[in-house]
């Protein structure tokens, strides 16, 4: 025993699956919570089912949805994780991450079924997952995409949040003087005028897209869609709201919004700093300058109206 | 334009979302391609809610009409196809 160096000691689980995290120890010796990866919250039911399954014989037959839209399977023994990591394989579902990288993002149910939805919010939380999940950063960094001003998803307290918008136009031919508009709108952006047609205050719009969605003569369009970009914001012990960089974003440059971002981020930031902090530090002029290429070319021809 | 010749005439008022939705809905199945059923709603979440819904199962409100003083609307609906 004199001569056993403790580096001999040979774990029952294949320890390099433990580095990206997704494996959170728990109060309770040898039992950990794995953490699986959801992009936008969305999952296969028979997947569901099969994680159920695994919960049951490895758990304690219980799930628990964590607050960013993923599963997590509690009570799971240190020794059982080559099993779990397995069996999860096979049905296509993997661990999710922990520590200083892009986390999974979240989304909203966006504009393929939600009636606010005005982007395509579930088609960019699965393929940023798919292009971004993993990459090392200074602390950990989190995205959200909402589909609309509602912002379900809390892309305000995100790291970096996209939330969808949409601008209306108003064509006085094809309208009946309904005031269906005015009576959508909510944020006194549009009122009836005597002759019950339509008087648009853009400054008080906040490009939610009802007025469009009521309109039964289509004298209401949608002149463009695109995503509000927010950056620096997160939930934790001393929370951030983030800060609007950018509006009308088409879906081709959301890529390139995060590439570039990611970028800045890393260049810019300290190990252990969100970018919120980074951005306040550094300062956001220097970011917007970084990104002036990106979001000077936007069209807002994004989304799906 | 006159108040359109109207198949049917619904009051709710006091039915709350989204009941008066399904209620509206369940009318318009009963009633004939491009026939005009009448709904009158109160202000509000109502007249937030259902003239866009009437929308999005493919009906069309062609005229909407104020009553007591805009506390309720008379809302005209063609049944679509």
């Amino acid at each position: 025993m004199a001569d056993r160096f403790i580096e001999d000691v040979k774990p029952k689980f294949n320890i390099a699956e433990l580095k990206a995290g997704g494996f959170i120890k728990q109060r309770q010796k040898d039992l950990f919570t794995i953490r699986l990866r959801c992009p936008g919250g969305r999952i296969d039911a028979n997947v569901l089912a099969a994680i159920g399954e695994i919960a049951n014989k490895y758990g304690r037959g219980m799930i628990h949805t964590s607050v960013r839209q993923s599963i997590e399977i509690p009570y799971v023994n240190i020794d059982d994780f080559d099993a779990v990591v397995a069996e999860l394989d096979k049905v296509g579902m993997k661990v999710a991450s922990c520590g200083p990288r892009v986390r999974v993002p979240i989304a909203c149910g966006g504009c393929e079924y939600n009636p606010n939805g005005l982007t395509d919010t579930v088609y960019f939380a699965d393929e940023v997952d798919k292009r971004y999940f993993g990459r090392p950063c200074h602390h950990k960094f989190k995205m959200s995409f909402s589909g609309c001003p509602i912002d379900c998803v809390r892309a305000r307290q995100a790291d970096l949040g996209f939330q969808g918008m949409m601008e209306p136009v108003w064509d006085p031919e094809p309208c009946i003087a309904c005031t269906l508009c005015a009576q959508a709108c909510r944020e006194g952006a549009i009122v009836a005028g005597e002759d019950r047609r339509p008087i648009y205050d853009p400054t008080k719009c906040i490009n939610c897209g009802d007025c469009v969605r009521v309109c039964p003569s289509e004298a209401w369009t949608a002149k463009r869609v695109g995503h509000t970009v927010r950056v620096g914001g997160k939930h934790g012990r001393h929370p951030l709201e983030s800060i609007e960089v950018a509006e009308f974003v088409g879906d081709e440059q959301v890529f390139d919004v995060i590439e570039k971002t990611l970028e800045w981020y890393n260049a810019n930031g300290r190990k252990g700093e969100r970018i919120g902090a980074t951005l306040r530090r550094v300062g956001v002029d220097n970011y917007k300058q970084f990104m002036r290429d990106i979001f000077d070319g936007s069209t807002g021809d994004g989304g799906q109206a | 334009m006159e108040a359109p010749e109207t198949a049917g005439r619904l009051d709710l008022r006091g039915t709350p979302c989204p009941m008066n939705f399904v209620k509206t809905k369940l009318a318009l199945e009963e009633m004939g391609p491009g026939e005009v059923l009448e709904v009158i709603l109160d202000e509000g979440e109502p007249m937030r809610n259902v003239p866009r819904a009437v929308k999005e199962e493919g009906h069309r409100v062609v005229r909407v009409e104020p009553l007591d003083g805009g506390a309720a609307f008379s809302l005209f609906i063609r049944r679509g196809e």
